[in-house]
């Protein structure tokens, strides 16, 4: 179907469908090329509805990026809500572009967004829309390259069957390097088994295609093997040396979407080292932007958007190096503008309190939020997040003397070892909160408790470890909602089947790819929300696929077993992986390694990086010149 | 917050000149400017409250020194008249906008052009008194018009415009509530289109709570309204 015919059916449907204006595109600053002037044609997808889409930073970076090339263009993509993709099919209108309304069928490159699992069934249900096989096997010269990035990608091995090429990392230079690499073939006439092989030495870059896993008696990964030559493993992830320049030109949709601001990233990478915390070990080292450089992003992006809210994003706000230097700034400067500043991951500490009052963000509406992630010290050392208690309800005092009503407070259930007292420490510790609250302010004080439950990542210090059975996570929420109920307090939980199924596809292996699949061809789709997780599809699909979901879940893995993303390699070495789960058996705790490096691994596998951008730019040590002639050539080069 | 919640927006704001500083009030009609504006395609999906939020960023892009709410949460004093439903155009939307500081009309213009989205046509501006009553207030009726692509034979139609035209009442429901429809029609007519299809043009009643929906007349003549392209052409005032 052409973009005139797709434009005619749009006419038709869009007054029939909930919130059509997810669908109209032409929204300010979207960027809507010359369809036949620009030879390779990109279209960028996150695999659920526009109002999340347009929210990912991800996604928009690489869409400034690829449109600042003048032969390339990119597009936007996402998933239609259901009754969207009814109508659609009814009318057999393919999935297109927001832009030019072009068939994604006919784009070179399609690039899915996957920061997360969950959205596995939503990509395989936009591929059916789109008409490209499912299959990356099944896929021929003519159909687009099928490609993805994001964090949940560090273990691709569940997606291997569908996505043609990973970028495991930052995408910033990646994406470029597979566009280059993408016209070099598209010129000639070899196969598209050719193209893959070309793809595969770009730093970064993982085609799954090109590597056989072989499993043992027992279902655990003999090996992993290359199918050609001269390919290797493991893959290191892609970084970028120094954060690029912001963007700023970000699209502005017409409609509400559920972040309206300006995400500005201050800083990549966290120091912390909490054990549960995947973000926090894949995306070292630690890079910050300076202060005049984010407020110069602030001011571009407050010219081409006009939004009223600048999120100023990292990790851990707080180890910002400059942070109150950033605050004081950007208050003066925005002063009397009204704009308002988030700053989300603060530190359980009083300077946070004062960072809040001086953004005087709409936080005093919405709440102050807190996460210690746990209740008693015992557990916050195995979970490397060492608070100690009474400066956690000092913290409080201080936010409610100053004026905050509500405290939303972040915890997990479900760390190694914790138990019934851990869980009863939670409801405690919020109790004490909500008194304190009272003593301050009286009825008007409120503490909405989130406990979430843990799930055992790839590329983490507990990447071995046993994930609780939906009975003992049950026990834990009883036990919650038993006790978190009276005036002022709220709980809120994680259904405990949508935990499990987190679980599998976090750490699941290649043949999870048929489970995912089978789940799908059985009705699963938009698994992120609860009103459409179908439970009862996945474990119909386990069985389909004659696969045992408690093989993913509740089992401990040995320090030696070959894991299905051992092959991907996030910097951080399995050495220290292995030493820091230990430390956890012990409650010993970590330091920040900002205050000490404790050789992660980056340095040595980024040494060259490091030595070309020497000093402040990287929160690491700097690197010391190898070989005097080396060092030479790096100087001349850099 | 989530969006909107809050924020005034859509809601009648206060007219009068009460919220003047002592400085505007010596030259009252300086700081209230009312703009008539096009709701184009790309924006006839755009809900009245998202409006409303198309209009802060434009004005902020465009580094207009609007006036701000009083209080805990101030919001930019600016305020739309008639809602437009989901899936219309417009080329005489009403907004008025209280400024903070004395500004050119001319000026204003300009700035507010180059800054607007796609869709959201800002076509003229005039000083409005600061003592007028609300926006809203001074609004009588609505003129439309409904694009049938495939509506039939259109003598057929005009046999059932008179018929509507010529009931004393046209009992109808909407979101449960019954109420009559008759008295909002001030007038209705179908004519060919320009091209194919039948134009039907219709004013309606706008007044507080005494508001004529379109797609309630189309339905009355038997008409489905989301086959119908419907454009709002004059918004009647008060004299």
């Amino acid at each position: 179907m052409d973009p005139e015919a797709i434009e005619r059916e749009l006419d038709a449907i869009l007054p029939r469908v909930q919130k059509p204006g997810r669908y109209t595109g032409g929204e300010l600053n979207q960027v809507l090329k010359d369809w036949a002037q620009v030879p390779t044609r990109v279209a960028l997808a996150f695999p659920d509805i526009y109002d999340l889409g347009m929210s990912n930073l991800g996604l928009a970076i690489l869409y400034d990026i690829l449109n600042q090339q003048p032969d390339v263009l990119a597009e936007r993509v996402y998933a239609p809500w259901s009754d969207m993709e009814a109508l659609m099919r009814r009318h057999g209108v393919p999935l297109h572009s927001l832009e030019s309304k072009r068939a994604i069928a006919d784009f070179d490159i399609l690039g899915f967004s996957l920061p997360y699992e969950t959205l596995y069934t939503n990509a395989l249900n936009m591929l059916d829309l789109t008409g490209i096989p499912l299959l990356s096997a099944e896929r021929e010269r003519r159909h687009p390259l099928v490609i993805a990035g994001g964090h949940a990608t560090f273990n691709p091995e569940p997606m291997a069957d569908f996505i043609d090429a990973f970028v495991i990392g930052e995408g910033e230079e990646a994406i470029l390097e597979i566009v280059r690499c993408y016209e070099q073939w598209k010129g000639g006439s070899e196969p598209r088994q050719a193209l893959l092989e070309a793809l595969s030495p770009i730093c970064g870059v993982y085609v799954p295609s090109l590597f056989q896993v072989d499993y043992r008696a027992d279902s655990t990964i003999s090996q992993v093997k290359p199918l050609a030559s001269g390919i290797e493993l493991p893959v290191l992830k892609r970084i970028v040396p120094e954060l690029p320049p912001a963007t700023t030109r970000f699209i502005v949709p017409f409609i509400d979407v559920s972040h309206n601001r300006m995400p500005i990233e201050i800083m990549r990478g966290c120091t912390r080292g909490c054990r549960f915390c995947h973000a926090g070990m894949v995306t070292r080292p630690v890079r910050e932007r300076s202060v005049g450089e984010i407020l110069d992003a602030m001011e571009q992006a407050q010219a081409c958007t006009g939004h009223d809210e600048a999120g100023l994003l990292s990790l851990s706000s707080s180890d910002y190096s400059q942070i109150q230097e950033l605050v004081r700034q950007a208050g003066e400067r925005f002063a009397g503008r009204h704009v308002n500043l988030s700053l989300p991951s603060l530190r359980i500490e009083s300077l946070s309190v004062e960072l809040m009052d001086l953004l005087q963000d709409s936080s005093r509406r919405s709440g102050f939020t807190l996460a210690p992630e746990a209740a008693t010290e015992r557990m916050r050392s195995i979970i490397n997040k060492p608070v100690p208690s009474d400066q956690i309800l000092q913290t409080v005092e201080e936010i409610f003397k100053r004026g905050w009503h509500t405290i939303k407070l972040y915890f997990m259930i479900g760390h190694p070892s914790e138990t019934l007292e851990d869980v009863q420490a939670i409801a405690d510790l919020s109790k004490a909160i909500i008194a304190k609250g009272r003593s301050f302010i009286g009825k008007r004080a409120r503490v909405n408790v989130s406990v979430s439950t843990f799930v055992p990542k790839s590329h983490t210090p507990f990447q071995w470890v046993a994930c609780e059975s939906e009975a003992q996570i049950e026990a834990k929420q009883d036990l919650l909602r038993r006790e978190l109920r009276g005036r002022g307090l709220k709980l809120s939980w994680t259904d405990p089947q949508r935990t499990m199924l987190e679980a599998w596809l976090s750490r699941g292996d290649r043949r999870m790819g048929a489970v995912i699949l089978h789940a799908w061809q059985r009705g699963a789709k938009f698994d992120a929300w609860q009103e459409h997780f179908d439970h009862q599809a996945w474990m119909q699909a386990f069985g389909d696929a004659g696969l045992d979901p408690a093989f993913y879940t509740s089992r401990q893995r040995a320090l030696d077993e070959i894991l299905p993303w051992d092959h991907i390699d996030a910097g951080v070495t399995k050495k220290m992986l292995v030493e820091d789960y230990q430390w956890s058996l012990e409650g010993k705790t970590r330091p920040d390694c900002r205050e000490h490096c404790t050789a992660c691994g980056i340095l040595p596998k980024f040494n060259d990086l490091r030595r070309q951008h020497p000093g402040e730019i990287w929160k690491c040590p700097e690197v010391k010149p190898v070989a005097r002639e080396k060092s030479s050539q790096v100087v001349s080069s850099s | 917050m989530p969006r909107g919640q809050a924020s005034g927006a859509g809601e009648v704001q206060p007219g009068g000149i009460e919220q003047l500083s002592e400085r505007q009030m010596s030259d009252p009609q300086k700081y209230r400017h009312r703009f008539t504006f096009a709701k184009a395609d790309p924006m006839r999906f755009t809900s009245h409250l998202d409006l409303h939020h198309a209009w802060e960023r434009t004005l902020r892009r465009a580094g207009v020194p609007v006036m701000h709410t009083r209080g805990y949460n101030p919001r930019p004093r600016i305020s739309l008249g008639l809602a437009l439903p989901l899936g219309f155009t417009s080329e005489c939307e009403l907004i008025d906008v209280w400024l903070e500081e004395v500004r050119e009309p001319d000026e204003l213009l300009q700035a507010l052009q180059s800054s607007a989205p796609p869709g959201l046509l800002i076509e003229a501006v005039q000083s409005v008194d600061a003592d007028q009553p609300a926006l809203q207030k001074q609004i009588l009726a609505a003129t439309y018009q409904a694009l049938l692509k495939e509506a039939g034979n259109i003598s057929e139609l005009q046999a059932r415009i008179r018929d509507l035209l010529e009931s004393p009442e046209l009992p109808r429901q909407r979101r449960g509530k019954a109420y009559d429809l008759r008295p909002l029609v001030e007038s209705l007519e179908a004519r060919p289109a320009d091209g194919a299809g039948i134009l039907l043009v219709m004013r309606l009643s706008a007044r507080d709570a005494a508001t004529g929906r379109p797609e309630e007349a189309l339905l009355s003549l038997g008409l489905d309204p989301l086959a119908a392209r419907i454009h709002r052409k004059y918004i009647h005032l008060k004299s």
